[in-house]
């Protein structure tokens, strides 16, 4: 394996990515973003509500709602995947684009239990049944943290933070290249959303997955990203290493947002961002 | 604002201790005791700003409504300016009320869709029967004002604003009325960070001029750290640890609040 090779080529690359509402065209929701992610690597996405973080997402996943329309390309190992019609595209989510998504109980099925949920994917795109299915089920659960009993355990009888590894083990199930995270740990407890962090980045590390990370709180982005895209207004207006944008942050939006934190030691003073300066000054 | 109000206790909680039932088991037949709230002792200073703080779960938010009085609890004294408030009746809670104020987490579910902002923040005013009715006027107004929005907005409905105007009609609603306490449930987690700290230097400017004292709930200990003067620790209806933020955060005692500062998201990054 060449590591030299593998920096260079991206997993996936958003070239000129616009979506739009159908009937409102002139209002881009997300414009001209571009962006590479790359194997090993977690890249952030961060910015407020409205800012087309989520949108760019589901993008990607050809999830989009019928009302909008995305113009651009995604490339996935080299192939333009948002032209792909839902057939097709349906062979790739879940198996080379795992996704996880914010509330964990919203996501799951409340009455199947959560080894045949985590064993659906396996069964559909590797074909897997029987005791090798069990046995790889098995080894999920142990792999995100779960006692293998729970196999069958039905959602509402796991805690929040129990459910969101329910959800880890269905989008890693068939070691995807990419893994999609919106707002993952948004709805847990600290100590939760801490845990839930280390076991995403272990599994990103082990597998060697690229991973897109949406969230809107700078404080995760600081303990998980490699990469930082900060979006405004359908807009990215700032990308680099996580050093780059969180210590030297080069755009007037960053800065203002940065300064919007509070800090865990109580010397900051707090600044609200000023829009209208910010429109002149960018 | 001498130093003698400032140490001045306003509003204090004894022993509290609220026990729900729940039915369990696989048909419900069973019941399990939860206890909310186990023995929980609060002090909070007039002018000051009091956090709870801790996970779900833990009873933050049921102790705010027990101070309150909008639930009722096995035992224990609330005790607000010297009076106790479980021993009120009806019109002399509601008289205590005026003083003791609330504003709520969720800024789209706790503002009626059907009645204007004027009305809603207005509605206090009537209640409690202060002024005439074009003095109550010009207080609601002067209270949109203070909150940073608009004469105009009196007008409006609350579904025509965002997440952060909502929460700015909550706070005027609450501190139309002139309360000496304010009971904030996670005033500022439903919003963006940007908006969340124009919320709370707004309720740091408000504290300030007009004297209030916060109980201020939260989960998230940045907040915290930055609003508040004392905090408790809450764990499985307990209260875990309590003192001055400044201490705490630098020297914590208890193995919780040890977990609880460490799982604070980029706290040894570089973000500090």
């Amino acid at each position: 394996m060449n590591t030299a090779v593998q920096e260079v080529t991206p997993i996936l690359k958003v070239n000129d990515l616009t979506v739009f509402p159908q009937n409102v065209p002139s209002r881009l929701l997300v414009n001209k973003t571009n962006f590479a992610l790359y194997a090993g690597k977690t890249t952030c996405i961060v910015g407020e509500s409205g800012s087309g973080k989520s949108l760019t997402a589901l993008t990607i996943m050809g999830l989009l709602s019928s009302q909008l329309q995305a113009k651009g390309s995604v490339d996935f190992n080299g192939e333009d995947i948002s032209k792909l019609s839902n057939k097709a595209l349906q062979k790739i989510r879940g198996a080379k684009i795992g996704m996880i998504f914010q509330e964990p109980m919203t996501s799951l099925n409340p009455v199947l239990t959560v080894g045949f949920q985590i064993g659906e994917s396996l069964s559909a795109h590797l074909g897997l049944k029987g005791s090798g299915l069990k046995l790889r089920v098995e080894s999920l659960l142990q792999q995100v943290g779960i006692p293998i009993e729970r196999a069958n355990s039905y959602p509402d009888e796991l805690s929040g933070g129990q459910r969101q590894r329910v959800m880890i083990a269905m989008s890693i199930a068939c070691e995807p290249a990419l893994l999609i995270a919106d707002e993952p740990t948004t709805a847990l407890d600290v100590t939760v959303q801490a845990q839930i962090l280390q076991l995403l980045h272990d599994l990103k590390t082990r597998m060697n997955m690229a991973m897109l990370f949406i969230t809107h709180d700078f404080g995760v982005v600081a303990d998980i990203a490699d990469d930082v895209i900060v979006m405004f207004r359908g807009e990215i207006v700032e990308s680099g290493t996580k050093k780059e944008v969180l210590t030297h942050p080069k755009h007037p939006y960053t800065k203002a947002l940065l300064a919007c934190v509070p800090d865990a030691e109580g010397k900051k003073q707090l600044k609200p961002i000023n829009y209208s300066w910010l429109e002149t000054a960018t | 604002m001498n130093i003698n109000t400032a140490n001045e206790v306003i509003l204090e909680a004894k022993n509290l201790v609220k026990t729900y039932s729940q039915s369990s088991g696989r048909f419900g037949f069973g019941q399990t005791q939860i206890r909310a709230l186990d023995h929980v002792s609060i002090a909070l200073k007039a002018g000051t700003t009091l956090a709870v703080v801790g996970e779900s779960g833990s009873g933050k938010s049921t102790l705010a409504r027990c101070l309150l009085q909008l639930q009722s609890y096995d035992s224990g004294n609330v005790i607000f300016a010297g009076q106790d408030l479980a021993q009120l009746d009806k019109q002399g809670l509601c008289a205590v009320r005026k003083n003791l104020q609330m504003v709520f987490q969720d800024p789209f579910a706790s503002l009626n869709p059907r009645m204007r902002v004027g009305e809603i923040i207005g509605e206090g005013l009537l209640i409690h029967a202060l002024g005439t009715a074009a003095e109550q006027k010009n207080k609601v107004l002067q209270m949109l004002e203070r909150v940073g929005m608009s004469a105009d907005d009196a007008q409006k409905y609350p579904h025509q604003f965002s997440g952060g105007q909502r929460q700015r009609i909550g706070i005027a609603r609450a501190l139309v009325l002139q309360p000496q306490v304010v009971v904030c449930d996670e005033p500022v987690s439903a919003l963006d960070v940007s908006v969340q700290a124009q919320i709370l230097i707004l309720l740091k400017d408000l504290q300030k001029e007009m004297n209030l004292s916060y109980i201020f709930i939260s989960h998230d200990l940045r907040v915290v750290r930055h609003i508040a003067d004392e905090m408790v620790v809450m764990h499985q209806g307990k209260i875990v640890e309590k003192g001055q933020v400044k201490d705490i955060y630098n020297a914590p005692q208890q193995v919780y609040t040890q977990q609880l500062l460490n799982a604070i998201p980029g706290r040894s990054a570089v973000l500090n």
